[in-house]
């Protein structure tokens, strides 16, 4: 059963369409990859998924509701979490005061996040509860962004690139994460253009280019299809 | 000695009330992007609310309750209008919910005249706060003592409110990124109508405090507004600690300037500001704001220069309306030559504006300035029309260039309040420089030269001029100057890129449109044989903006069309009725909400068309890229 499921949806940015047609499903306790260069579309699926673009249509339904109308803050409360790349997080406030922002009462059948869960599961949140978010590294600021959406409980979370800018190290660390909230029953969609890095993580993956999906299947069928690797993903 | 710090306690008690106004201008602004131009309407209704409650109630309590009742009313209000009216036009440029709160503004003057009459009110005195306090062997009142104190404890709970509750948090997370915080879930309408009735809270608290200090009237709205504009501009806008320590250094200033410098104490305070602007662009606690383009959509249609056909129509309309004096009367004659005469005025506005990006909410100082050169040529050079004509804009010409060079320093709401600070500076001269501008009474006297007396010969030159100047402004928008001019409203860093100087492209624009308000502003003093302070007013600066709004934004010259519209219909309303701001409050509201195109607009709404263009806030071209 799906928890996500995308028809036919498109997005503008004044008069220029980004999106066309695309169509995609989220099972639940999934973990899909959305690939594609930079420029593709990527990110601009997400926000039109979370309704932060200026002009969208199509059907988006999100645990059996037709979400594709809905204000941002609506879907949020859905349990449609939504991680942007640029990890917005509130610079002014501290890491504890950013995580305060993003909470939301508890969803049946999932255990409520707490503070406490979140330093668990990004121990070097848990180092810096006072500080604020301005004054952390981009791999803290990644993780804190992660944990303030998961504050709000979600069923489902949209991760936009998570690996971007990242060092090596912290890369696996967010990839360890990331299986950590899988376990939780969390369904993930992840946008990457580091295929090595969807791997490690995904079960099944969707290929975006010039705003239409261009493949979808598991990651072992992609891996079969290296034509399609290199036309859609090698730069 | 003690004479200062008596004067420096009155100041600082005057600096209660003002951070508490501008405090609260700080904060909508913070989350809603909103210069709430109506802050000083509802700090008024405040006043004479309070005034009101605690004439009614009497009694200790009954005094410090209806103060209370009075800001919590004012609250209420200010809930409604955000719901009603804000709500709406969240998405629009920053120039429309400035001229939006701007209508409420000339609404609320005669609603209170209404209610409360034209006189002076007087309010009681603070219980338990009448008499005065010795300090060094100074009477100082002890209600000022009470309002010494009162400042920081408003700060501190402020602090509390921001600092450790959930709402605060939130508020702060709004501050800095909405979309961010509607993703987490927080619905936005509530917290914004929360937040603008929490500003306009504190902005009633601070009239109704004044209540005991000094009379209540109907021309403090924007006073008040003026100076609260100062404030936060020093302070840094959307900063409370910077709203605090800014009201203090004003009310300071105000407190010793009149001491040392009596007759220019207004002026010493906008200088004070100026300073802070060039060493601290956006103030002392502030911090930049993002560019934000304020012609969205021109892109979309390019402009083009009048082909063939427009040039015909343009000739057939100008030798239509040379023929009027044929038939009109001398009284028609004079109302079409008013007309035309802001024709130009509003055209080089909308230079300004649409060609330039540049909003100026004090675009009136250039043309009063003209109108004083004109003017002041006449009366203390006993210049002939002719040459008194070209003063005018010699006059706004080195006024723009003098002001321009600070306000293109700046961009988007700071450039706006920076422009309606100078004009105010240009007006407090007029207004307290007696000996040579005659203040309050104005230069009389000063008519055009034998040939250009008669209505129709004065309607004919003011048709030539308003001709030639709309038509130049156009020339010069398709110049490669007007490339350049248009090149850095549209993208500052790209313009940059390819050697184009930011800074003094816009100053020259800024210079220009001033020389060509101040032409309008010469004709203007010889049209009606004098000159008073209220060219320079807060008034005329809207009028030229409603009048660019009318034509339309996004158009090269529209303004003129709404120039004709807007000058005769206020003409015309000033005769039918006695509550012409009422009406013309109203009228601004309703077409920032529903014409936001302006009069071209209406074919909109006809059929509307498919593709909103509500730019989500935070979809910046390079996202759009991706």
């Amino acid at each position: 059963m799906s928890v996500l499921s995308v028809a036919d949806l498109d997005a503008w940015y004044g008069p220029a369409q980004i999106l066309d047609h695309v169509a995609l499903d989220l099972g639940r306790g999934e973990v899909v990859a959305l690939l594609g260069r930079n420029g593709a579309g990527k990110s601009t699926t997400f926000r039109a998924l979370v309704g932060l673009v200026p002009r969208r249509s199509g059907r988006i339904g999100f645990e059996g509701q037709e979400i594709g109308r809905m204000a941002t803050h609506e879907i949020a409360r859905l349990g449609l979490g939504f991680v942007p790349e640029d990890r917005r997080i509130f610079t002014d406030l501290t890491v504890e005061e950013n995580l305060e922002v993003g909470r939301r009462p508890a969803r049946a059948g999932l255990t409520p996040w707490t503070p406490e869960r979140l330093y668990a599961l990004f121990p070097n949140l848990g180092e810096m509860r006072r500080r604020p978010g301005g004054r952390m590294s981009g791999g803290e600021q990644q993780m804190l962004t992660i944990a303030r959406t998961l504050m709000g409980n979600p069923s489902a979370v949209l991760l936009d690139e998570p690996s971007e800018g990242l060092a090596p190290r912290i890369v696996e660390d967010m990839a360890a994460a990331i299986v950590r909230l899988k376990q939780e029953g969390l369904s993930i969609l992840v946008s990457e253009q580091n295929l090595h890095f969807a791997r490690l993580i995904s079960d099944r993956a969707y290929i975006i280019e010039r705003g239409r999906i261009r493949f979808g299947g598991t990651m072992a069928e992609l891996e079969a299809r290296p034509d399609i690797r290199d036309a859609y993903l090698a730069v | 000695m003690a004479f200062l710090i008596v004067q420096a306690l009155t100041g600082l008690a005057s600096a209660a009330s003002l951070f508490l106004i501008a405090s609260g201008l700080s904060i909508i602004f913070g989350v809603t992007r909103i210069v709430n131009f109506a802050h000083g309407a509802f700090t008024m209704i405040g006043a004479y609310l309070a005034y009101s409650l605690t004439e009614r109630l009497g009694g200790a309590f009954g005094f410090w309750f209806g103060l209370f009742a009075a800001a919590v009313a004012v609250a209420a209000i200010g809930a409604a209008t955000e719901i009603l009216l804000l709500r709406r036009i969240y998405k629009a440029p920053e120039l429309f919910q400035l001229l939006a709160t701007f209508g409420v503004t000339l609404m609320v003057q005669d609603l209170v005249i209404l209610a409360w009459g034209p006189e002076d009110l007087l309010g009681r005195r603070a219980p338990g706060f009448t008499g005065a306090v010795m300090i060094l062997g100074q009477r100082v009142p002890a209600y000022d003592l009470f309002l010494v104190a009162a400042g920081p404890v408003v700060l501190g709970a402020l602090w509390l409110l921001f600092n450790r509750t959930r709402w605060g948090i939130l508020v702060r997370a709004a501050t800095q990124d909405r979309d961010m915080v509607a993703a987490l879930g927080v619905d936005q309408k509530w917290l914004f109508t929360s937040v603008f009735a929490l500003g306009v809270f504190l902005a009633g608290l601070g009239g109704a405090l004044q209540i005991p200090r000094e009379a209540v009237s109907h021309s403090m709205d924007l006073r008040v507004i003026v100076e609260v504009f100062v404030v936060v501009v020093i302070g840094g806008l959307g900063s409370v600690p910077g709203a605090f320590l800014a009201a203090v250094i004003v009310s300071e200033i105000n407190a010793f300037g009149i001491l040392i410098f009596p007759k220019i104490s207004i002026v010493v305070v906008f200088l004070v500001m100026a300073v802070v602007l060039v060493v601290r662009p956006f103030g002392l606690f502030g911090r930049p704001e993002a560019a934000r383009r304020t012609t969205p959509g021109a892109t979309i249609r390019p402009w083009q220069p009048l082909g063939r056909a427009g040039r015909i129509a343009v000739a057939v309309l100008v030798s239509a309306l040379a023929a009027a004096p044929a038939f009109a009367g001398p009284y028609l004659l004079s109302v079409g030559a008013e007309i035309l005469l802001f024709v130009v005025f509003a055209a080089s506005l909308q230079f300004l504006m649409s060609v330039g990006g540049l909003a100026s909410f004090g675009h009136a100082a250039y043309f009063g300035l003209g109108s004083y050169g004109a003017a002041l040529a006449v009366k203390w050079l006993g210049a002939p029309m002719e040459a008194a004509i070209l003063a005018g804009p010699v006059l706004a010409g080195l006024g723009g260039i003098l002001f321009g060079w600070f306000c293109v320093r700046l961009s988007g709401v700071y450039f706006a309040m920076l422009t309606l600070a100078f004009a105010q500076i240009a007006w407090s001269i007029a207004f307290q420089w007696v000996a040579v501008t005659g203040g309050d009474n104005g230069i009389l006297g000063v008519w055009p030269t034998a040939w250009a007396s008669k209505p129709a010969a004065f309607y004919w030159l003011s048709l030539m001029v308003a001709t030639v100047s709309v038509a130049a402004l156009r020339i010069l928008a398709f110049s490669p100057f007007g490339y350049r001019l248009r090149a850095v409203r549209d993208s500052t860093l790209r313009a940059e890129a390819i050697g184009i100087d930011r800074l003094s492209t816009q100053w020259i624009a800024f210079a220009v449109a001033g020389a060509v308000a101040g032409l309008a502003g010469a004709l203007y003093a010889f049209l009606k044989g004098n000159v008073f302070p209220d060219a320079l007013a807060i008034p005329t600066s809207v009028d030229g903006l409603v009048m660019v709004l009318l034509g339309g934004l996004e158009t090269v010259s529209g303004a003129a069309i709404g120039a004709v519209a807007f000058k005769a219909l206020s003409i015309w309303l000033m005769s039918q009725t006695d509550y012409s701001k009422l009406v013309l409050g109203a009228i601004i509201v309703v077409l920032v909400v529903f014409l936001p195109k302006g009069l071209g607009g209406l074919a909109d709404l006809v059929r509307p068309s498919g593709t909103g263009r509500n730019d989500a806030s935070g979809s910046s071209p390079s996202e759009a890229a991706r």
